[in-house]
């Protein structure tokens, strides 16, 4: 043995009777119960995988996490009380994905508001192709701790917007930012992308 | 030790296909394509993935080489992205992980002493997949659009843009992933049901342990990586919009759901090398295996924070304070673990009366270079300097020095250590010695200058850079030629101990402890059909 002796050696000593039989014979139902709970592990995981798809936007929801805009009704904003002499810089600026031949732009680039009060603007987009096209903006807040107190009650991101050949619209936006908006914020940037929705006619899912 | 006096002598027929037996193997090719032999289909994976090796390395050398100089010399920009992307996928999935499958069909069932693996016919499909899985991924480089270019983590939505290779790679990922998860269910199976009577689970060696939890990680993780690229799938040719912006979906989503697999695959391709590390370093210290309850306990932690600390990969993509405060010290926590583990292994080479064989070398290489790797892996922990590091040669040279001295330098210690039970034959020990020291010197001229560059800002994954990178980039792709070349040294030694050599002993060496010891050498091509008793001598603890 080892100078170093082992601490469980009475443990590991102990004679055990040796079974004549090989080990494999009497244990196909042991392994058919370990497979059995091993891929329904593994199945349950790729269902897991699909879960946090939704999981994922419930968390995005409530932290505000990568600048996910809410949805407000109009009557819930109407009684809150407002900070007169708080004043933030709302800037607006717009992308558009992947190129085509489109014009989107905010009809004013920066606004000054106050949390707690209602404000409109709208932003211009016109199709300069020939082709009837559906398209849809998605909005994103910097910095992302303010997105959950930028709240939309109107917004032309809400749905799909149609756009036969040659045409232009103005899209409104509605929005009240909450007076609980953190004190370090002063500023706060709204970000559309317009993307050419992917399946012309067919509800996104 | 009182297990030398099992002398067990080779039998004199060194036949490659061990004749000699009774029960022997079919001749001819149809016995690896047919075989449901543990030990056949060990061999078939680890020279599958020694082939492999070999070809990521080819890749490795192509990006090496058009980084030499800055400038675009070599190759166009879009093969150097398809080298990079093929060059992961084939390392992780083709080299690394198919290797230690390999070691735990070997091993695993003459360590508990079990007659072969639980699920044979399983086994057999687990690795005859995998050959056809990697032509379809390979034959994407020979394709018009070129292979898939936007990196191995398939981020949307550029890897939406791939051209015709995408639905090859997804589905050839989709094999490997079935091949894994057949594999660790066999593994699984074989650990709870196969021990010899009266080994308990805390009698296991470490090898079995830290491939039973790495089984686990396998089993839980790889699902929802084919999920996520099922997605990706979807995505691309049936309208879903999982991460597509403009259908209400999210691209970051996606490197959630990536990491939530990612990052317990790269324990995946650790912890069977702590196993390999801490069967072989008590062997050439001749001491018991320092706290192997700690060791137990320190990897199934490691495994278990290794599914809480994915969003580290993600710090620049935005999160809140307090997640990446969450994500910072849950990762640092995992030191602590990795860190017992480091110091179990250096209290068991401490007053030991160690001897420096080639497998010993290697591992106390992948002691000293792993700990490299993990001390800057904790450096990239740090939230605010990650943002600095992210996307920089810094991670290029952290992961790669966990992964190369890690990984790989225990995946050939557990070559030079198993090789003579395998073929019966000892290796050269000169020239394993000269592979050593020639590997060591080159990986670090290789990989250390990874970290300057990386730190003075040189980013990842683009062809050329600028002036200021340029002496450091020589000098790694020297390191890198000098690595890669010098690999042929180890398929002459490998193919040298398989054809003859000085004949092993059952034991082969001195302080080697465990059932698989028990055995002659080579290994018969059955073994254990009566189970073994559990004798002190021959538990690894």
């Amino acid at each position: 043995m080892n100078q170093v002796d082992l601490q469980t050696e009475s443990d590991i000593t102990v004679d055990v009777p040796i079974s004549e039989e090989p080990a494999v014979k009497n244990s196909s139902s042991l392994h058919l119960k370990v497979i059995g709970k091993m891929l329904a592990l593994s199945i349950g995981m790729f269902g897991f995988g699909y879960a946090m798809v939704p999981l994922y936007d419930i968390i995005c929801d409530i932290t505000g996490l990568n600048g996910k805009t809410g949805r407000v009704s109009i009557e819930s904003v109407a009684t809150s009380p407002i900070d007169l002499n708080r004043e933030i810089t709302v800037e607006f600026v717009s992308s558009i994905n992947q190129g085509g031949a489109w014009v989107f732009k905010p009809q004013v680039k920066t606004m000054t508001v106050t949390p707690g009060k209602l404000y409109h603007t709208s932003y211009y987009a016109e199709n300069l192709s020939d082709n009837y096209v559906v398209a849809q903006a998605t909005p994103s807040v910097s910095p992302f701790t303010a997105a959950k107190y930028f709240n939309k009650t109107e917004c032309f991101c809400f749905t799909r917007q149609p756009f036969e050949g040659k045409t232009s619209k103005d899209m409104p936006i509605t929005f009240i930012i909450d007076e609980d908006l953190p004190v370090n914020i002063d500023r706060v940037t709204l970000s559309y992308t317009f993307f050419r929705s992917p399946d012309q006619g067919v509800e996104p899912s | 030790m009182s297990s030398n006096d099992v002398t067990h002598h080779a039998a004199d027929d060194h036949d490659h296909d061990h004749g000699h037996d009774e029960h022997g193997p079919a001749p001819g090719l149809m016995r690896w394509v047919t075989t449901t032999n543990h030990k056949d289909i060990g061999t078939l994976y680890l020279w599958f993935s020694l082939v492999m090796f070999f070809i990521g390395g080819a890749m490795a050398l192509v990006i090496r080489a058009e980084l030499f100089q800055p400038g675009i010399q070599i190759v166009d920009p879009m093969f150097f992205n398809s080298m990079t992307t093929m060059h992961a996928i084939v390392m992780i999935f083709g080299v690394v992980m198919p290797a230690f499958v390999g070691l735990a069909n070997w091993m695993i069932p003459m360590m508990i002493g079990a007659p072969d693996m639980a699920l044979p016919r399983l086994n057999n499909w687990s690795f005859w997949i995998m050959p056809f899985a990697f032509t379809i991924m390979l034959s994407t480089l020979f394709m018009d659009s070129g292979g898939p270019a936007g990196g191995w983590t398939l981020y949307p939505p550029l890897v939406l843009q791939m051209g015709d290779s995408f639905a090859y790679v997804i589905f050839a990922i989709h094999f490997l992933g079935i091949s894994s998860v057949m594999g660790s269910i066999n593994i699984v199976a074989t650990i709870f049901n196969m021990r010899a009577p009266g080994m308990t689970f805390m009698q296991m060696p470490m090898f079995v342990w830290t491939w039973l939890i790495t089984a686990y990680l396998l089993i839980a993780t790889i699902p929802v990586f084919a999920g996520a690229v099922t997605m990706l799938l979807t995505d691309r040719f049936f309208g879903t919009s999982f991460f597509n912006a403009a259908g209400g979906g999210d691209p970051v989503m996606f490197q959630h759901i990536f990491w939530f697999f990612g990052h317990p695959e790269v324990y995946i391709l650790i912890l069977p090398a702590f196993g390999i590390v801490s069967s072989i370093i008590p062997t050439f210290a001749r001491k018991p295996l320092f706290g192997y309850d700690s060791m137990v306990y320190a990897t199934a932690s490691i495994a278990f924070l290794s599914f809480i600390v994915w969003a580290h990969h993600m710090f620049t993509t935005g999160m809140p304070l307090a997640g990446s405060l969450f994500f910072m010290f849950s990762t640092m926590m995992i030191s602590v673990p990795t860190g017992v583990k480091v110091f179990n292994w250096v209290a068991t080479m401490w007053r030991g009366s160690m001897t420096f064989e080639t497998p010993m070398l290697f591992a106390i290489g992948f002691v000293i270079m792993f700990t490299v790797g993990g001390l800057s892996g904790l450096m990239l922990a740090i939230t605010p300097a990650d943002i600095q590091y992210h996307d920089t040669y810094f991670v290029v040279a952290h992961f790669h020095y966990v992964l190369v001295p890690g990984a790989i330098y225990s995946l050939m210690a557990a070559t030079y250590y198993w090789l003579p039970k395998w073929t019966g034959n000892m290796y050269d020990e000169t020239l394993g010695k000269w592979h050593f020291w020639i590997s060591t010197v080159f990986v670090n001229v290789l990989f250390f200058p990874m970290h300057f560059v990386g730190l003075a800002g040189m980013p990842r994954r683009i062809p050329d850079y600028s002036l200021q990178f340029a002496d450091w980039n020589m000098i790694a792709t020297i390191g890198a030629f000098g690595f890669g070349f010098s690999q042929l040294m180890f398929v002459y030694i490998i193919v040298k101990c398989v054809r003859g050599g000085e004949k092993a002993t059952a034991n082969v060496w001195e302080g080697a402890r465990g059932l698989e010891w028990t055995v002659a050498s080579p290994a018969p091509y059955h073994t254990f059909e009566t189970a073994p008793a559990i004798e002190s001598s021959t538990v690894t603890r």
